[in-house]
């Protein structure tokens, strides 16, 4: 590989092949996209407070069409809410987290000159940036963007006639998600290519860090459902234009009898679903991975219990594509089948138990280093605690009725999977950012940045689940027409102030790592004192990894603390002693 | 010209930030020490907030509880809905129990466990077989018991008798309910989207026995103590029937017909003394359906048996209102 072509600009920054200028290209779209996105939320958060009133913030980014006098349009609001879900699931979360870091770390951390195929990876940047292109050019369509929630359910994402945003907004939504599944697909098989078959030597997939599994579990789970959500958006948009009936059925709109008869809108909610359970963990994994190395390594102590990590992963990826019925209890599903999938949904509390109790161990008799990486994953633990045990109510199919669609499950899956993931993006780019551009990102303003967030994102997510007791529907423009809410406005008033606040200081973020790539101080190669393979690479960024051989792995990664070691930590690279054990 | 000051203003604010950190830095580098190296005593500092920012949060958890609890729906208004209740407060119980341990847990060994002098080296833990076994275990016998309960109470729900029940079709369109009283033979006549029509807004077959008798109206009445069973059915897209009151929910499909039986034990006067006089039961839409989806409701009422028979002797039905114009 050190016979490499010559490097310009253009395949240097542009249409690079090395793995790790793509997944800065991944990281910088997902940051821009989750900046859109998050502004999207505080947009309508500032009508759910303030119903009615008029902001001329609201009108100076939407305009006097969707914000007449600085007064949020009704459908505008929908599709704020559809972009802002779609952006934040699959743009943010999905490609933002996974390809920075997969793309990132696989060939750094297994030892590899770079993925198995180099063209498919960046490939499967630029069918990313192309749907990301669509998706935005979607905002700006007559009739506005998606607006049917980001689960897109039928008809009312059928039919142009239901809300304006089915209409050409609607078909962007599509084909961008289309693209945006090529690039998940042509992104994942590489993955997992890559970590079966480029291992150095030595590395086995006992001494994988954990990283690397979560990201593989992650990469299967993608393969194994992203296409059933490709077949789903295809079949509708067949509905839409060309006349069929797959969800379509005894519909009359907009004052017109449709012919459409024999179709079903619960055939597109389980396809959908199929998908979209997986999907969360698609979200969730590359955090549970990133958070189990970022705490290992500033605890100074391996993780606790690698093997049970490893198979609670597993298990709760094998569980997630046999519970995707839990968010359809009250569709009028066999309520049979409900009793199946609230069993199978209560069970991943088993493997999720598991991983909790196992990170509190890791930290227990630690000798924690709190840099801003390590705060994230104590973030980290502390929300997917508090929303994994909403979950034991929202998997429960009895107790589902009365919350189902209401702003618990929104309190519920934003602490979850939203919070969590993103703390795990956080704690990643913190831990990494040395690594990725040499220098270190600034301490203080990283420490500043996690507190405001950690403190305004309970504020803003963890009272939704009073607003979700008191009966409030999500998905509401306003909730003044219903007397029996009327007592809700302060708690919506709360929310709405810490969004604000949580949404100013991701900025010290943005600023943070901007400045860092050009101002940071230099960093050392191993600036954290850990023991995987990317920290034996060159300062230096170069196209292959290492200037010479590719190192070879003796022993496990969380060989930290190991008594009768010289240092607190002993690389991958290092053989054993005479007489000393693996872990 | 507004928007050229503030955005000159943001630049200057930036600038400024850049030369402070630039400054401390450097001063860092005269130092000789690495301003971004994680010293002991930040790890000190940073320990101690997690401390209080963890007890403050437990804190704000418990304020929230004690605040916002009277704000919460009131005690369920049907049969099912009690059982619903207690397996809710059972659960409850359980994980703000299990809660109140863990997240504690965290912050206090977050903070007791920074590297310090005290704590210079970790104990090298790498798996212990027995702890994990037991913290697989006890959550599997806690789960088994959680999932039995629940499983009982959704059959209890799903697998109501309905045979003594009365039959209410709840029909949803953008953006409003209609309700169909199925009439003194409780059986609701044919119906197809293809024949509605004029005043005839539900597409009941008119030439259909069963559909004499049949009553359409905008408010629904209902019988204290007395089963129902709501059939629904929905004109363009899926909307959602949600009477919170009383525990039901259920998504009106078009296409297909969904149901969901329930019987309501306490009258809409009874609620208005322990809840206030604006107290109604009402039916929300809680599937979104368009832009108008959150002013999508219809009024319920609960009333005493003579109540509800004098309010339906003066409802008028099919027969008198659709057929005879025809």
């Amino acid at each position: 590989m050190s016979d490499h072509h010559k490097e310009t600009f253009l395949n240097k920054y542009v249409f690079s092949l090395d793995h790790k200028m793509i997944a800065k290209q991944f990281l910088i779209t997902g940051m821009l996209m989750g900046i859109i996105g998050m502004l999207m939320s505080i947009l309508f958060r500032l009508q759910l407070s303030n119903p009615g009133e008029s902001f001329a913030v609201l009108e100076w980014f939407l305009g006097s069409k969707w914000a007449p006098g600085g007064i949020l349009d009704p459908n505008m609001y929908l599709s704020l809410v559809t972009m802002h879900g779609t952006i934040l699931v699959f743009w943010v979360l999905t490609a933002g987290l996974t390809g920075t870091f997969a793309n990132f770390l696989i060939p750094l951390q297994i030892g590899a000159r770079d993925m198995a195929s180099g063209f498919l990876n960046m490939l499967s940047y630029w069918f990313f940036f192309v749907a990301t292109v669509v998706l935005l050019c979607s905002l700006f369509v007559e009739t506005g963007p998606a607006s049917a929630g980001w689960t897109i359910y039928p008809p009312l994402s059928a039919l142009p006639q239901a809300i304006p945003g089915s209409g050409l907004g609607q078909d962007l939504w599509l084909v961008a998600i289309a693209l945006f599944i090529v690039s998940s697909l042509l992104g994942g098989l590489n993955y997992i290519v890559t970590i079966l078959n480029l291992r150095t030597k030595g590395m086995s997939m006992s001494r994988l860090p954990l990283t690397m599994w979560a990201i593989l579990i992650t990469a299967i789970l993608g393969v194994l459902s992203f296409p059933v959500l490709l077949s789903a958006a295809l079949l509708l948009i067949f509905d839409r234009s060309f006349g069929t009936s797959f969800y379509l059925s005894d519909i009359i709109i907009g004052g017109e009898t449709l012919h459409n008869t024999g179709g079903s809108p619960v055939l597109f909610e389980h396809l959908f679903w199929f998908l979209g359970h997986p999907e969360v963990y698609i979200i969730l994994l590359p955090s549970l991975g990133i958070v189990s190395e970022v705490m290992s390594v500033n605890s100074r102590k391996p993780i606790f219990g690698y093997k049970a990590m490893v198979g609670a992963m597993l298990a709760i990826a094998f569980l997630s594509f046999v519970v995707w019925g839990h968010h359809m209890f009250i569709t009028g599903m066999d309520p049979f089948l409900g009793s199946v999938f609230t069993f199978t949904t209560l069970l991943i509390a088993i493997p999720s138990a598991v991983k909790v109790f196992n990170y509190l161990a890791t930290l227990w008799k630690g000798s924690i280093r709190f840099t801003p990486a390590m705060l994230f994953t104590i973030g980290f633990v502390s929300t997917f605690l508090t929303g994994g045990l909403t979950g034991l109510i929202l998997g429960d199919s009895a107790l589902d009725i009365n919350v189902h669609d209401t702003y618990f499950v929104v309190g519920h899956f934003h602490i979850v999977m939203g919070l969590s993931a993103i703390y795990g993006m956080f704690s990643g780019v913190y831990h990494w950012f040395p690594k990725m551009y040499g220098r270190m990102m600034n301490k203080k303003l990283g420490y500043l940045h996690f507190w405001v967030t950690f403190i305004s994102a309970y504020g803003v997510f963890f009272p939704m689940h009073f607003l979700g007791l008191a009966g409030l529907p999500r998905r509401y423009y306003t909730n003044s027409a219903f007397p029996m809410f009327d007592g809700l406005s302060d708690i919506n008033e709360i929310i709405t102030f810490f969004a604000i606040i949580g949404g100013l200081v991701q900025l010290v973020f943005v600023f943070n790592f901007f400045y860092s790539i050009f101002k940071g101080t230099k960093a050392s190669s191993n600036p954290w004192k850990a023991n995987t393979l990317e920290w034996t690479t060159p300062i230096e960024r170069i196209h292959g990894n290492w200037p010479g051989e590719i190192p070879e792995v003796y022993r496990w990664p969380y060989d930290y603390s190991k008594p009768g070691a010289d240092e607190d930590f002993i690389m991958q690279t290092e053989p054993l002693k005479e007489g000393e054990i693996e872990h | 010209m507004t928007n050229i000051l503030i955005a000159l203003v943001l630049i200057l604010l930036i600038a400024t930030l850049v030369q402070v950190l630039r400054v401390s830095e450097l001063l860092s580098e005269l130092k000789n020490q690495d301003v971004n190296e994680v010293t002991n005593k930040d790890n000190a500092t940073q320990s101690r907030i997690l401390l209080i920012v963890g007890t403050l949060f437990l804190g704000s958890v418990v304020w929230q509880f004690v605040n916002w609890i009277p704000l919460m729906l009131p005690p369920a208004s049907s049969v099912h809905g009690a059982v619903i209740d207690s397996l809710m407060q059972f659960t409850m119980l359980l994980i703000i129990f299990v809660f109140f341990i863990t997240q504690p847990l965290l912050f206090w060994y977050g903070y007791k466990y920074n590297k310090s002098k005290e704590n210079p080296i970790a104990f090298f833990y790498p798996h212990n077989n027995k702890l994990e076994v037991i913290w697989t275990v006890v959550p599997s016998i806690v789960l088994t018991a959680v999932i039995l309960y629940g499983l009982s109470a959704w059959d209890k729900i799903t697998n109501a008798d309905t045979t003594d029940s009365q039959i209410i079709e709840l029909y949803a369109k953008q953006f409003d309910w209609t309700a169909r009283y199925a009439g003194e033979d409780n059986t609701l006549g044919f119906s197809n989207y293809k024949l509605v029509k004029g005043p005839n807004q539900l597409g009941v077959d008119l030439t259909d026995v069963f559909a004499q008798d049949d009553v359409v109206i905008k408010e629904v009445h209902l019988a204290v103590n007395k089963p129902v069973l709501l059939k629904m059915r929905s004109r363009d897209v899926i909307h959602s029937a949600f009477l919170p009151h009383f525990r039901v929910q259920m998504n009106c499909v078009p296409g297909m017909i969904t149901q969901f039986a329930f019987t309501p034990t306490q009258t809409t006067a009874e609620m208005k003394i322990q809840e206030g006089e604006d107290f109604e039961f009402v039916l929300l839409c809680n599937k979104i359906c368009g832009a108008a989806h959150y002013n999508m409701q219809m009024k319920f009422v609960v009333e005493t048996e003579e109540e509800y028979t004098a309010w339906m002797a003066s409802q008028k039905t099919v027969n008198n209102t659709l057929t005879k114009k025809q």
